[in-house]
């Protein structure tokens, strides 16, 4: 197969066999299929050679286009650096390595499968293991016949190339994998479960079915099962209550350990002393129910990562020139004045100086905006930003930790742990809820140890028992875990459940304009010039239709209804535009430069000019669009909330943002990484409460500043900025309805305390005259829990169902 | 009546034991991926089979 039969089909419905697009600029028929370019031509080749085209049986066009994939060789080049590798592998002995990569094409069965088949293609590799969820391939290899450069060309030639970052090789952090509470819950329920057994002959003891052997014998069982639960399950509790106490400060545990301690302690001395059953078992049940909540409270996002930072973005190696011969070295290498070079579609990984070549830098993940930036020579070009078009030299001016965007991270706003010092509600109310326990335990104490000492004393622990705040405890996290999940259907994804306190309280939002508010897919087209037929709009049209430039895109979506004219040829220049001949014409399109129109009229925004023999007929200016539904986001953001938009970008559309949004809102330009970070600052300062929603890397210094940082993603798995929050661009008009969840679901928590409340004042009641007993306990503990439980769900539901956050109710 | 503190004594044994399997269970990593062998368990073996019958039968 060397020339394939090129054919620029108009709408022919042709998809291709490997990845299922439309064959838009060419098909390639093979093997009595067809393709949409020689890169998806070539995977099945490689698999039909292996015989594993069962790839194409398990689901329809499984594969991933492989229309912009970089064939260049050597571009794994830095997979051979020994230290790289040793930073990549997880395992590594004589013979064997294991390695775990990110694969984020995995979407469908025929990834699991054919990522699982891999030791059919090529005798080294030993086994491949999918877990879908991460993304994530773990692979097992021979590594003395086939390095790890191999495998991942192996990998890449099938079309799952993995995605390494410099972060995959920095420190490698052993997964803090949160087993333990598992384990925790694991023994508190097996001991609650046998406990329960042991103590319910107990619980009709009037039966008088059992001799006082078996009494015996099930009290000491119970105090053999009840030590895990106390030694081990609850520990949790007596570390947090500890170190509230230490802070001089009173949360939820406090109470918690205190329960926990006159249980245990005072069903030994009955058991052993008093000869009495005690209340093991509704220590089981309290420890094993207030950890199922926890449990509960965290809810996990695998694909997600909410502590990226530019390290996670940036790639691994780098092609420097040296003495004239290219060579790839590891990032970490780079040194300042180095010589480097960039690629189509490569980042520039630290501040440099453009020395030859046509720079067009596509800063999307910095700004949000997409269209590629023009540079020129000498010119400074930022990290972070990504060539479009043939390779560029640069020389380094700047670490890569230390450039104008990644300089952001020293800012001493990192440097801060993760420590939103807010008190959540449950800690403000356990704080007064213990006091007045205390005061009611000993109150009891005083007044019945005139009459009667044990009587007192028994009082004064069967408050601190019946007191024991498991349904408070539990209305917070089942709540909270319940609006995480709501949230989460909404592909609103939370970094953990305090966000959703912190969103309650917030006053202020911050919007980032580009990316944000609006969105590169909704351009605003607008034509100037000679008014353009329909035979030269279609031939505008088949020239943008065969060109991947986000403008052509753009301008292509404008001329939907127009059908393109057949060219005789057509050809995409990089960085300036496009070039087609028509019955003999040359047609131009792309900037001023290129097609010779001069600089005149030329305004702020996006052009593009059309040229037919040298001759501009007019231009195209291509303004980004807003989202759909934002204007009324900022309307029903509603009352006692200012918004705020900061925008990287000239104040060009102010007055049309003021003219959509109204006066209200409080807008500034011109607004630069570190700017915007100490715009947040001042606001936390001046006491408000904000929320940032931004998308780029240059917002991320405010993310981090805010109370609750958002960040807008189109893909949720695909790269954003540390945050609290990710959010789907498509949820983005429900943001004040969530704020306002946010709201809702404190007061269901505050609700839900005053049900528990009425269960500790009856509790308390009997309690104080000393009437307590084991049945009552057993009774009344499981009894308000479970209601708590299952108020807040039902409420959560119930009111995400009536504010449109959920289909169903359940 | 005796014969109670048999069965007590073997259900707290088989009780103890489950836990036992959960844990070792559960570090093995057994739970860490619940929902890719969901879909595993679907593929079919035909053409790994076939591939063996075709160049090198086992009957030999």
């Amino acid at each position: 197969m060397s020339k394939s039969t090129k054919t620029i089909a108009a709408q022919l419905a042709k998809t291709c066999y490997h990845c299922g697009e439309v064959c838009a600029e060419e098909i390639i028929p093979y093997d009595e299929k067809n393709f949409c370019c020689t890169g998806c031509k070539l995977v099945y080749e490689v698999l039909l050679d292996n015989d594993l085209c069962a790839y194409y049986d398990i689901e329809t066009n499984p594969g991933g286009t492989q229309r912009n994939v970089s064939t260049r060789s050597n571009r794994f080049d830095y997979l051979s650096d020994q230290d790289t590798i040793l930073k990549l592998l997880d395992f590594q002995n004589e013979n064997e390595s294991h390695v775990t990569f990110t694969i984020p094409l995995i979407h469908c069965a025929s990834c699991i499968w054919l990522l699982e088949n891999l030791h059919q293609l090529h005798d080294c590799v030993i086994s491949g293991r999918v877990d879908f969820l991460k993304k994530s391939v773990h692979i097992k290899f021979n590594h003395q016949l086939f390095s790890l450069r191999d495998l991942v060309l192996l990998l890449s030639r099938i079309g799952y190339e993995p995605s390494i970052n410099l972060a995959d090789v920095g420190n490698k952090d052993v997964k803090p994998t949160d087993r333990k509470l598992i384990y925790k819950l694991a023994v508190a329920g097996f001991c609650f479960g046998n406990m329960m057994f042991f103590s319910l002959p107990e619980y009709f003891s009037e039966a008088e079915l059992l001799g006082d052997g078996f009494r015996g014998l099930f009290n000491y069982l119970n105090v053999g099962l009840a030590l895990p639960v106390f030694f081990y399950s609850a520990t949790d509790y007596y570390r947090s209550a500890w170190m509230a106490l230490k802070n001089r400060t009173v949360n939820m545990d406090v109470p918690i350990a205190i329960g926990i301690f006159a249980l245990f302690f005072f069903s030994l001395y009955e058991i052993f002393l008093a000869g009495q059953e005690g209340y093991l078992d509704t220590l089981g049940g309290l420890v094993f129910f207030l950890l199922i909540g926890k449990l509960y409270q965290q809810k996990t996002y695998d694909t997600l990562s909410f502590d990226r930072d530019y390290k996670a973005y940036f790639p691994v190696a780098v092609t420097r020139i040296k003495q004239g011969a290219e060579e790839v070295i590891p990032l970490t290498k780079l040194q300042v004045g180095d010589i480097i070079r960039v690629r189509h579609e490569e980042l520039v990984p630290s501040d440099s100086i453009l020395l030859e070549g046509d720079a067009a830098i596509d800063y999307s993940f910095v700004t949000g905006e997409e269209v590629p930036v023009v540079k020129k020579q000498g010119e400074l070009v930022y990290a972070g930003g990504r060539q479009k078009g043939n390779p560029i030299t640069l020389t380094v001016q700047k670490s890569p930790s230390q450039g104008y965007l990644t300089d952001l991270w020293n800012n001493e706003a990192f440097e801060k742990k993760e420590d939103k010092s807010l008190e959540s509600l449950a800690t403000r109310i356990s704080g007064k809820f213990t006091v007045t326990v205390l005061l009611i335990a000993l109150g009891a104490l005083v007044y019945w140890s005139y009459t009667d000492v044990a009587l007192g004393v028994r009082a004064f622990t069967s408050v601190l028992i019946i007191t024991c705040p498991c349904a408070l405890a539990m209305s917070t996290p089942f709540t909270l875990g319940n609006t995480l999940r709501i949230f989460g259907r909404g592909k609103f994804y939370l970094k953990n459940t305090q966000v959703i306190e912190r969103m309650a309280r917030v006053d202020t939002v911050v919007f980032d304009k580009t990316g944000t508010l609006t969105d590169p897919a909704m351009a605003s087209i607008s034509y100037q010039g000679e008014i353009l037929t329909q035979q030269t709009k279609g031939i505008v049209k088949s020239l943008v239709n065969n060109s991947t430039h986000p403008l052509s895109n753009r301008i292509n979506s404008w001329l939907e209804s127009v059908s393109p004219e057949t060219l005789e040829s057509m050809e995409e220049i990089r960085g300036k535009g496009l070039v087609g001949y028509y019955k003999g014409q040359e047609i131009r399109l792309g900037s001023a430069e290129y097609t010779s129109s001069g600089t005149d009229g030329v305004v702020a925004g996006n052009q593009v000019f059309i040229a037919v023999e040298g001759e501009v007929l007019g231009c195209f200016s291509i303004q980004s669009g807003l989202r759909p539904g934002i204007s009324r986001v900022v309307e029903n953001m509603g009352q006692g909330r200012e918004v705020h938009f900061l925008s990287g970008d000239h104040d060009h559309e102010r007055d049309h943002l003021r003219g959509v949004f109204g006066s209200e809102v409080i807008m500034n330009f011109n607004q630069s990484p570190v700017q915007k970070l100490e715009y947040l600052k001042k606001l936390r300062q001046a006491g408000n409460q904000s929320v940032m929603v931004g998308d780029g890397l240059n917002d991320a210094g405010a993310l981090r500043e805010s109370q609750v940082g958002i960040a807008l993603t189109t893909h949720a798995s695909n790269f954003s900025p540390a945050s609290d929050a990710i959010m789907d661009a498509t949820a983005l008009p429900s943001l004040p309805a969530y704020l306002d969840f946010a709201k809702t679901s404190r007061n269901i928590i505050k609700a839900s305390f005053g049900l528990s409340f009425t269960y500790n004042a009856v509790g308390v009641f009997f309690a104080v005259q000393g009437l307590v007993s084991p049945l009552f306990c057993a009774i009344l503990m499981p009894l308000s829990s479970i209601s708590v439980v299952v108020f807040t769900t039902i409420a959560t539901n119930y009111v995400a169902y009536t504010s449109g956050l959920k289909k169903k109710i359940m | 009546m005796e014969v109670i503190f048999l069965l007590i004594g073997i259900s707290v044994v088989m009780a103890s034991s489950f836990l036992w399997l959960f844990i070792r269970a559960m570090k093995s990593g057994q739970y860490d991926d619940t929902y890719t062998p969901s879909i595993r368990i679907l593929f079919d073996q035909k053409v790994k089979t076939k591939e063996k019958e075709v160049p090198s039968s086992k009957s030999k």
